[in-house]
């Protein structure tokens, strides 16, 4: 978090998407999550009024509403999607999320070829685990992004896959998609079978962003490969192997 | 009669475990004069509100149940909810309620969260579980969300700094916190639930969220009986997705029950399905599950195509809260033998359905 203030990463990214030859309940998913990163709920300003009183501070600004918007909108018209979606519960906190709203939709209004919507966060959580197919891109606050991100990264196969990353106006850090805080237990560490899949593919997503577009392509080709035949697969994706097999098999099938 | 049952009736409360054949053999003993109609307030609300409050009405007709509904119109662009209403509430004590619209942005505040508010309905409460004969994604759910509902960030205490930043306040008491927990442990308590789950996310707000982790776990210690754990809000949501089998009742701050209760109802069949309501210490309003803002589209109300299994379900717990036991078995042995048949379901479960269609279909099936 600290990271992210100082660098000034105000984007963070989590694409989810099905892989194939990874079971999943939910078909067709192909989510990219754009969270802004710097305020909202997570501002970090907290006092005790009085011994039992706790006040929590959710500061929504018009400046980092509306960057948030534009690179959403920018990222959907870069990459050919179609859609963005706006997540947010403007009908009970009026003024912080109808803030975020109408940047929002200021923004919608100069890329009149992509489709624009809004979406309550409560609605949006119960949309995400029936039909996902009908997401694209979604934008949103900080908290509700977290959750969004992480409900998505489960259905579409775990946070253990998807990559995803931080991305300022001067620096981008790369990092697993969902759950970055979430460093695994005693356990997965001591027997090593951490899943490297996710930041195989974000470290494929830097490679892209430091402009190497080939080697990009064939890092995932091979990681692709090896997850869709489902031979070598550590413990979350239900399979036996340790992070070193994975890894292995990953490097044989690099042309 | 009535007031004395109060006191009972916040022992016995209980929500229906759910086996398809109804086996319950009546072994209490009815006081005399405790078949004499209770008075229920109504709210119809807006939208598909008065749809599916109407098919209550009609099942609860048909069944001859020993109550009479208070009808009041309340419309989610008034200002406050009138104060008739209120009193009413009051004396009955019991209310059954449609969604009420809350319009977006300017400065009426939600009348839903008004109500709970004016009557300290502080624990609000889903059962989320899967339904036989409806294919869902998800199998062997059965979470009760358990959810603190009236502080927290919905606390509508926001104001605009300067032009273009606005700060909205969040807050947690040690007070409200304590008893939410209570009433969840309880709950657990009274209805043989294993594992109580505190839902936060007191890594980043750690004061906040910390409180209500205190509080949880202070009130844990006097259940040895229940297990208790809590999970970070994302890393919650991610679970629920992937194996929701191991959540069983979980208690959260306002918004991410908010969120939980909505993603649960979500994988175990949609908000058209699942009862649910809010509770305080004297008073009792029975609702759709989840999304009770979420009053449809004005093509569902045109069409007549609400679902109205949710609030069913809901009047089926009232009946149970009301002391109506056999009564709240029929209708919901009625209900499920609907869904599990897959004849009659409106549109958000596969079907073709209206919603008096359905309806009839519950009547037929009671027996």
């Amino acid at each position: 978090m600290q990271l992210r203030k100082e660098l000034d990463l105000y984007a963070s990214l989590v694409n989810c998407c099905n892989f194939p030859g990874l079971p999943t309940r939910h078909e067709n998913v192909d989510i990219v999550v754009i969270r802004e990163n710097t305020e909202g709920e997570y501002s970090g300003l907290e006092h005790e009024v009085v011994p039992g009183v706790v006040e929590s501070l959710k500061v929504i600004t018009k400046f980092c509403s509306e960057r948030i918007a534009k690179y959403a909108f920018e990222y959907a018209y870069l990459n050919n999607r179609k859609k963005v979606t706006a997540v947010h519960k403007a009908n009970i906190m009026k003024l912080a999320d109808g803030l975020f709203l109408e940047s929002c939709r200021e923004v919608a209004t100069k890329y009149p070829s992509i489709k624009y919507n809004e979406i309550i966060v409560d609605n949006c959580c119960m949309q995400l685990v029936s039909k996902p197919e009908q997401f694209d891109v979604m934008v949103t606050p900080n908290l509700y992004g977290n959750l969004v991100a992480n409900t998505a990264a489960g259905i579409a196969g775990g946070t253990g896959v998807m990559p995803g990353g931080n991305v300022g106006a001067e620096y981008a850090v790369f990092e697993q998609g969902a759950s970055a805080g979430n460093v695994g237990k005693e356990k997965i560490v001591d027997q090593k079978t951490a899943n490297p899949v996710a930041l195989l593919l974000s470290s494929a997503m830097m490679l892209r962003h430091l402009q190497f577009p080939s080697f990009a392509d064939r890092l995932e080709s091979a990681v692709k490969r090896v997850i869709s035949e489902g031979q070598c697969r550590t413990k979350d994706l239900g399979g036996q192997s340790t992070t070193q097999e994975v890894v292995d098999a990953v490097i044989a099938k690099l042309d | 009669m009535a007031r004395r049952s109060i006191p009972l009736l916040r022992q016995l409360w209980t929500l229906p475990s759910f086996n398809l054949t109804p086996t319950r053999s009546v072994t209490y003993m009815p006081r005399p004069g405790d078949g004499a109609p209770r008075a229920v307030t109504l709210i119809p609300g807006d939208g598909i509100g008065p749809l599916v409050t109407g098919a209550v009405e009609q099942v609860m007709e048909a069944m001859h149940a020993p109550l009479y509904f208070e009808r009041y119109e309340v419309h989610g662009d008034m200002e406050r909810v009138p104060e008739e209403v209120i009193q009413s509430i009051k004396k009955n004590k019991v209310c059954l309620k449609g969604g009420l619209a809350t319009p977006m942005g300017g400065g009426v505040s939600s009348l839903n969260v008004q109500l709970r508010r004016e009557l300290d309905l502080y624990a609000s409460l889903v059962n989320c579980f899967n339904l036989p004969g409806l294919p869902t994604r998800h199998q062997d759910v059965d979470i009760v969300v358990i959810r603190e509902n009236t502080e927290g960030e919905y606390s509508g205490l926001e104001h605009e700094v300067v032009p273009g930043v606005v700060e909205s306040l969040k807050l947690i008491t040690k007070f409200c916190s304590e008893r939410i927990a209570k009433y969840a442990f309880e709950y657990a308590y009274l209805n043989n639930r294993k594992k109580v789950t505190a839902v936060h996310k007191a890594n980043i707000m750690k004061l906040a969220d910390g409180l209500f982790l205190e509080s949880c776990r202070e009130v844990s210690t006097k259940y040895p009986g229940i297990k208790y754990n809590e999970i970070i809000v994302d890393n919650c949501c991610m679970q629920l997705v992937s194996k929701p089998e191991q959540f069983d009742v979980m208690v959260t701050p306002n918004l991410y029950g908010n969120l939980i209760a909505n993603t649960a109802a979500g994988i175990a069949g949609g908000t058209g399905v699942m009862p649910g309501g809010n509770v305080g210490a004297d008073h009792a309003v029975f609702e759709q599950g989840a999304s009770a803002g979420n009053v449809g589209n004005v093509n569902l109300v045109e069409q007549k195509k609400a679902n109205p299994v949710a609030l069913l379900l809901s009047s089926a717990m009232m009946l149970r809260h009301l002391q109506f036991p056999s009564f709240a078995d029929r209708l919901e042995t009625a209900v499920e033998q609907v869904i599990s048949d897959g004849k009659y379901r409106t549109k958000d479960l596969g079907g073709t359905s209206t919603t008096q269609e359905v309806i009839d279909a519950v009547i037929a099936a009671l027996d």
